[in-house]
């Protein structure tokens, strides 16, 4: 069961030999911000209203919505595509719009209790959703719920560069490091396919990263931290372990990351 | 009485989920896993019954995780299936129109070939014919790609057919939109779509139903006109 961390980088399994790039698969490319008006949601929906809105409902109608509901948000986090608050109110919700409220928390109720998951929204601006889990965590299984180990294993070591530099990092120093682990950026990987953009597009699309542009740079630089699925499903204190393992070193070696890591394990 | 659902049952659907199918070795080990983890009650022979702790509460959503047969190999899986026919089953909100479109005709290819497999020229001919939306060749080679990744299909040199967790998620539509070609096992009574067909009676069987049951004869025939078993038997040692 365990992951095997010391070696990230191999894991030539078939399965992760092709390293794509769903675009056209990712429902919410078609969520375009010109249809939002049509689904957008009164802020206003007070708990009585919502309840009169159900009485004129039958109870089936609003249980195989729960339900279409839970298996769609599923089915996006197993590609760990965030879910869009429009994408769902058009394709599941449609003309139930009255009783979201009532729908949506239903369906965190079942993924809670019967799927261990809890539905997060992870950009409150733009009503962006990720399922984490809420299981606690087992030592050595960050992240391991993806079966595309070998993914998550550059991942995982781009997550620990970047904690260890201060909790960001430079693309320039990003890319050397990786290059001095021989994956190099611009050329197709084995394994990884085209790194710079399972890195910069497939990375932060599934809110591992968070690249910024560094303001006033030319040629631009940008800045990498860790995004907020990231924080969800691995710890500082994780990362500097593994860390400390591959330099077979104590982790309080490095002293304001261990303490920063002891502070919010 | 049915159990409490616990931790260790939500540890074991997360990762069933996330691998989509499990054999049944790694189902049990995973099991034993999430117990532990967990300290709760553990049997190895109990899976089943966890299992079906766990479907007590997948039946309101209209899931369930079934145990099906590899149509390969003979040996028993594990899969998350969705029951419902909605327009959200687990295909139609994750592909586009066409890809959608090239694999109901690839699925098409398959069940009315002879043995259950569609070549991948023929599959890649179809692509400048869809309807929906034409793709090059190099496109439907990739789409091919992602399907055998999703465990919808699976490949062998340059040959396709079902994955089992596609034939586990989708034997009830198969059977009822091939109601004519879609042939089921005389012996286990499922789906079949790699089988050996009798050609006087026509009845089918997969191939570990077979190999089991021919295992102790001499003269293989049929079970079902009792003519003779045209094909050859594959060995027993093959399948569990």
């Amino acid at each position: 069961m365990r992951r095997e961390e010391a070696a990230p980088c191999e894991g030539s399994g078939s399965r992760e030999m092709s390293q794509r790039k769903r675009s056209k698969g990712a429902a919410f490319s078609q969520g375009d911000d010109d249809d939002d008006d049509d689904f957008s949601l009164s802020q206003t929906q007070t708990h009585s209203q919502v309840q009169r809105s159900l009485e004129r409902r039958s109870r089936d109608e609003v249980n195989r919505k729960v339900s279409e509901l839970v298996q769609f948000l599923l089915v996006k986090d197993q590609k760990k595509i965030p879910i869009k608050r429009v994408d769902i109110l058009k394709k599941v919700i449609r003309e139930y719009k009255d009783v979201y409220s009532e729908i949506v928390n239903q369906a965190g109720r079942i993924l809670q209790q019967v799927f261990g998951l809890q539905l997060v929204e992870i950009d409150t601006k733009h009503h962006i959703y990720i399922l984490t889990s809420n299981l606690p965590r087992v030592e050595g299984e960050n992240l391991k719920r993806d079966n595309q180990t070998a993914k998550l294993g550059l991942l995982t070591i781009i997550l620990s560069f970047i904690f260890m530099k201060g909790n960001s990092a430079k693309d320039s120093a990003v890319w050397e490091f990786l290059r001095r682990l021989r994956v190099h950026p611009g050329e197709k990987h084995e394994v990884f396919g085209d790194v710079k953009k399972l890195v910069t597009e497939e990375f932060v699309r599934q809110k591992y990263l968070e690249i910024t542009p560094i303001p006033l740079t030319d040629p631009p630089e940008f800045c990498f931290q860790w995004g907020p699925r990231a924080a969800k499903e691995t710890s500082k204190k994780d990362m500097l372990n593994f860390v400390a393992k591959i330099q077979q070193k104590e982790p309080s070696f490095w002293t304001s990351q261990y303490n920063e890591a002891e502070a919010n394990p | 009485m049915a159990a409490q659902m616990s931790d260790a049952h939500r540890r074991f659907l997360q990762v069933l989920m996330s691998h989509g199918i499990m054999e049944g070795s790694e189902a049990r080990k995973l099991h034993r896993c999430c117990c532990e983890i967990h300290k709760v009650y553990y049997a190895h022979d109990k899976l089943d019954d966890f299992i079906t702790t766990i479907n007590i509460r997948l039946q309101p959503l209209f899931m369930q995780i079934r145990k099906g047969m590899s149509e390969g190999d003979g040996r028993a899986h594990y899969a998350l299936v969705n029951l419902a026919e909605t327009e959200i089953t687990k295909m139609a909100s994750d592909y586009a129109e066409n890809e959608l479109e090239l694999f109901r005709k690839t699925m098409d290819l398959i069940i009315l070939s002879e043995n259950g497999f569609a070549c991948s020229t023929d599959i890649l001919n179809l692509a400048d014919q869809l309807k929906t939306k034409k793709m090059k060749k190099k496109e439907a080679e990739q789409v091919l790609k992602i399907f055998v990744e999703d465990k919808w299909l699976s490949e062998r040199n340059g040959e396709y057919t079902l994955h089992t967790r596609c034939i586990m998620e989708m034997e009830q539509y198969i059977l009822s939109i091939y109601q004519d070609t879609a042939r089921k096992c005389n012996i286990c009574h499922s789906l079949a779509i790699q089988s050996q067909v009798c050609e006087t009676c026509g009845i089918a069987m997969h191939l570990p139903c077979v190999a089991k049951y021919f295992k102790a004869q001499t003269e293989p025939r049929c079970p079902h006109c009792n003519d003779f078993w045209p094909h050859e038997i594959p060995g027993t040692k093959q399948y569990i």
